[in-house]
């Protein structure tokens, strides 16, 4: 008998260290595998029709040229779904193919299968649909009077407040003490924000395959496997067992990859033929592929006492829902929820409501409802500051929330929420001196466009705070499933494997799992293996800023176990020997709103929070009305930064984001139709948009997480856009009520 | 489709006479994203990268010859940035480094965008373009090549070879508006010269009407010369911008570029 197996000793990679991604290098060098570099032998390419019309009645479809064309080898419609015809992630409202009728512009009708992607696109191109355009709901203050989009009512009947209005996809009230509470001063605003793209880089894309006996393995870039998997097993009239869906390499995902793309198409295609089949969207189709963030509209009142306590927070939020509802009930209670921000108040009122139109459809993104209201409510502290003649950060200090506060839903905070200490800390930051003249017109407004030696510039100083809630809220059982093999290996070193289906969307989530299971088995030899539904359980979604907290608990709860085991065989595994033992963590319990009042009816709505504080330096070309964004710093509160590296990446990566919103993220859209559907005329920033930002970790563990984590990748974004326009705002005089802010709006706007 | 990759400029032209519709290729900077969106199919390419007549640029008598091939980052490197230095800062607006690297300006020639960044400096240097084919070589003044957004004068069998420019030795400067910092088509764009030899001020627009324009007036109107370009553009609405801002916009642009070329 051999010496039983023992403890190789661990040298680096235990939680709190920085430690460098595994993917890093390879997404550097251009070696990392995405889902669109899937290849399979025998392959063909699949490729969708899609609506041309915002909104129509589909009067015949007609394959018949189609099929007859070189190479192809299925066109398939709503009658070749095999089982049910509407899929969606929180409400079946989203047909597989469309029938009956389209509702937005770029709606996948016909699917077809060919040997050479082009065959596939042109075979497309040759079906024939007759459309009959109906009646366009584009407006969203009109739309709950207009013809109803969905008959069916779909979020009817789910605990929300009923609304029987046509096309209400959510209508939710927080009545927080008097809503009609009076102080000494008061200040309105209304404010607008854009359609924003999640914009990943790496399209929509995977490929499934026929598994030989009527199931499918499917390999996709996703947020949650386990989510698309009990999506597509209906529609294919498949059982859970004969769906695998497997993480492929994703290309970033902000939201955008909660919903199915597509997963249920490459599957009925691969079925129908028998063979692999690859499907990978293209720029302009990814921009039809996926939900954006919320369009939304807001109008805001608060009033306070001269002394800068608020009183009283009034506000109604419209929200854009387009054409299906996908997690659309959800951002708008989170909207709501956060639409006061981080501030102790005893008397609300919040109104907010999401409307189905034949606009884009709109769900999840980064920030998650919080983004927008953000927006209004920090410009709304600044014009309160103004019109108290207070400084801004002093106004935000003396509202900062804190433990032991309550909230508007009336959820008492029990974990940590360090607003104020967030709040000096980014406010102490040194802010840099004005550069001086002349310099490098790539270091003006403008950029690489020489447009200005310093002509127009003026400079502004923003500041604005934010929060939001880490994790699935209002009664939602969320939990994470993690599973620890531990062997000894051929040399007698133990090696412990874990399985977690938390999709890597690039946030960095595999370094928290491998330094998760280091700490709790004190081990170096630790591996991850790739994320299946057929290996382990849901993992939930890699949205929320959840998946830290929730794989850290799960992995840890699974490594205790096994260390457990271990310790009862004395300690070490005999060559041969594993230990193999799988653990479900769930966070401490949400509950319900109350759906008329909107307050909670247990303990909390939602799980924990996390905030985020932020100074933004711009300089603005008042004349053009072009801006350069000379410098950000930052405050997060993290909990505990389990990697701090990655976690300073994520507060870049998520300011970006919302910089990105504040001035040139939009879909823009005529009629429901997108009129710019590429990068070339949707911009994101570059490198040159992005100035350093200097970001300061608030560590205060949250007391109910394992290590006292925290989620990372919202705040940032949260709090951005409204920080960059508090500065916008300081630099021109201007109102700038709406985001994306144009050149137009600089240039013309009154002050 | 096929590529036909010729290795001199006469094996060029007689493909062209051949094929007239295959479509030039350079960079590729417009020429692909036009087939990565499958907005053409053209049955062929000609992939004129490996023809050595058409690169770099050389100086006879004063007179520059600016070969087709002559890419972004040439443009901007001395001593063709000081003799052309509205092109080199035009050049520098174009794209990220990557794409400097490939495009060309006889691809921006041969697209004819109202966009095209190349072509305000050069309207403004009063710069000729070279066209040749097996019937032989004539020159065009850049302005009657453009003939209307994204159309030019070549014929069928045609291929630019070389920009022809005399420079002015004028103060000038290139300027384009853009919502980002960096790689944006111009919302619009404007090339200003000051020739105090000649007493003329000129300027050239870009994406303020359907093609490049050309703007002059005499040495002393320069007050009234920021509106003068405001007025001869003829700007639309569309997803970049508005007509009333590339109107204001080319009104200051104007103003900060005389102020340039004045001090």
């Amino acid at each position: 008998m051999s010496t039983p197996a023992t403890r190789r000793k661990l040298e680096l990679g235990r939680v709190g260290e920085s430690v460098k991604r595994v993917d890093a290098v390879p997404k550097v060098t251009g070696e990392f595998a995405y889902s669109s570099d899937l290849f399979a032998a025998g392959m063909l390419w699949g490729h969708t029709l899609r609506s041309p019309h915002a909104h129509a009645r589909i009067l015949s479809i007609d394959i018949s040229e189609a099929v007859g064309l070189a190479g192809v080898h299925a066109v398939l419609t709503h009658d070749d779904v095999p089982g049910d015809k509407r899929y969606g992630l929180e409400f079946p409202d989203q047909p597989v193919l469309a029938f009956d009728r389209v509702r937005y512009f770029g709606e996948p009708v016909a699917l077809v299968a060919a040997e050479h992607p082009e065959q596939a696109r042109r075979a497309a191109a040759a079906i024939k649909v007759e459309y009959e355009p109906l009646e366009l709901v584009v407006d969203p203050e009109l739309a709950a009077d207009q013809p109803a989009i969905h008959p069916q009512h779909w979020t009817q009947g789910h605990g929300y407040r009923d609304d029987p209005r046509p096309n209400v996809v959510r209508d939710m009230r927080i009545e927080r003490g008097d809503p009609d509470a009076r102080a000494d001063v008061s200040v309105e605003g209304y404010y607008e924000l854009g359609i924003q793209d999640q914009a990943f880089l790496g399209p929509e894309s995977g490929l499934a395959v026929p598994d030989g006996e009527g199931g499918v393995d499917i390999y996709v870039a996703t947020q949650w496997l386990h989510v698309d998997r009990d999506q597509v097993a209906p529609c294919l009239n498949l059982s859970r067992e004969q769906v695998r869906i497997h993480l492929a390499g994703v290309g970033g995902a902000f939201g955008g990859r909660e919903d199915l793309s597509m997963q249920l198409h490459a599957a009925m295609l691969a079925l129908h033929t028998n063979r692999p089949v690859k499907m990978v969207y293209n720029r302009e189709e990814s921009f039809f592929g996926h939900v954006h963030r919320h369009p939304g509209r807001i109008w805001a009142e608060h009033r306070a006492n001269r002394d800068g306590k608020l009183v009283c927070v009034r506000m109604r939020i419209l929200l854009d829902g387009g054409a299906y509802a996908s997690s659309s009930t959800a951002v708008t209670s989170n909207a709501a929820s956060f639409a006061v921000g981080p501030y102790a108040i005893e008397n609300a009122l919040i109104e907010s409501t999401c409307v189905y139109t034949n606009n884009p459809p709109c769900g999840a993104m980064r920030g998650f409802g919080a983004v927008q209201t953000c927006f209004a409510a920090e410009a709304q502290m600044d014009k309160l500051a103004a019109e108290l003649g207070m400084d801004p950060v002093e106004l935000r200090l003396r509202n900062a929330l804190a433990s032991g506060d309550e909230l508007p839903t009336g959820q008492k905070i029990t974990g940590s929420m360090p607003v104020e200490e967030v709040i000096r800390r980014a406010a102490a930051i040194p802010v840099p001196d004005p550069e001086e003249l002349p310099r490098d017109p790539i270091r003006l407004p403008g950029g690489a466009g020489n447009t200005t030696r310093g002509d127009g510039v003026q400079r502004g100083v923003g500041f604005a705070v934010g929060f939001k809630n880490i994790g699935y809220s209002e009664g939602f059982d969320d939990y994470t499933a993690a599973r620890v093999r531990l062997f000894a290996d051929t040399d007698g070193d133990l090696v412990a494997e874990i399985y977690c289906a938390a999709a890597e969307v690039g946030q960095g989530v595999t370094n928290v799992i491998l330094q998760t299971a280091r700490t709790e088995l004190e081990l170096e030899n630790v591996m991850l293996a790739p994320g299946t539904t057929g290996e382990v359980g849901s993992a939930g979604s890699a949205s929320a800023s959840r998946m830290t907290w929730m794989a850290t608990g799960a992995v840890q709860a699974a490594c205790r176990a096994v260390r457990d085991e271990l310790d009862r065989r004395g300690g070490g595994l005999a060559s041969g020997d594993e230990i193999d033992l799988e653990r479900i963590y769930r966070h401490p319990r949400t509950g319900p709103l109350e759906p008329e009042t909107g307050q909670i009816t247990t303990e909390r709505a939602h799980v924990s929070f996390a905030a985020a504080a932020m100074r933004v330096v711009v300089e603005v070309d008042v004349d053009l009305g072009l801006t350069r964004v000379v410098w950000i710093g930052t405050a997060q509160d993290v909990g505990t930064a389990v990697n701090p590296q990655a976690v300073y990446g994520q507060i870049e990566g998520g300011t970006a984001q919302g910089l990105g919103l504040a001035l040139m993220e939009e879909i823009q859209t005529r009629d429901g139709l997108i009129t710019n559907a590429s990068f070339t005329d949707y911009l994101i920033p570059t490198a040159l948009d992005m100035p350093p930002v200097v970001a300061e970790l608030v560590e205060h563990p949250e007391p109910e997480a394992p290590f006292g984590v925290k989620g990372v990748g919202e705040p940032p974004t949260v709090v951005s856009t409204a920080a960059v326009m508090s500065a916008m705002r300081a630099a021109t005089g201007r109102e700038l009520n709406r985001v994306p802010v144009k050149p137009d709006d600089i240039v013309f706007s009154g002050s | 489709m096929e590529v036909f990759t010729p290795r001199s400029l006469a094996e060029a032209l007689r493909l062209k006479a051949e094929q007239p519709s295959a479509v030039p290729i350079e960079g590729g900077t417009d020429v692909m994203v036009e087939l990565n969106f499958d907005r053409a199919r053209p049955e062929a390419l000609l992939n004129l990268n490996e023809v050595a007549e058409l690169r770099g640029w050389s100086r006879d008598n004063g007179l520059l010859r600016l070969g087709a091939s002559l890419t972004y980052t040439e443009a901007m490197a001395a001593p063709l940035s000081e003799q052309l230095p509205a092109l080199a800062e035009a050049s520098r607006t174009v794209g990220s480094p990557q794409i400097r690297n490939r495009g060309t300006l006889g691809g921006n020639l041969g697209t004819a965008s109202p966009a095209g960044d190349a072509l305000p400096p050069l309207l403004v240097e009063a710069a000729e373009v070279e066209l040749s084919s097996v019937r032989g070589v004539r020159t065009l003044a850049l302005e009657d090549f453009l003939v209307g957004p994204k159309r030019n004068a070549l014929e069928a069998d045609e291929l630019i070879t070389a920009v022809l420019v005399q420079p002015s030795g004028a103060r000038q400067t290139f300027m384009k508006v853009g919502p980002r910092n960096a790689m944006v088509i111009a919302v619009c764009s404007l090339a200003v010269s000051v020739d105090q030899e000649r007493c003329e001020l000129r300027a050239a627009y870009g994406s303020a009407g359907p093609v490049t324009g050309l703007v002059t007036a005499p040495l002393d109107e320069v007050d009234s010369f920021p509106e003068r370009v405001a007025e001869a553009a003829s700007p639309i609405d569309d997803v970049r911008g508005s007509a009333r801002y590339r109107r204001h916009a080319l009104r200051v642009l104007a103003e900060r570029g005389l102020q340039r070329c004045l001090t």
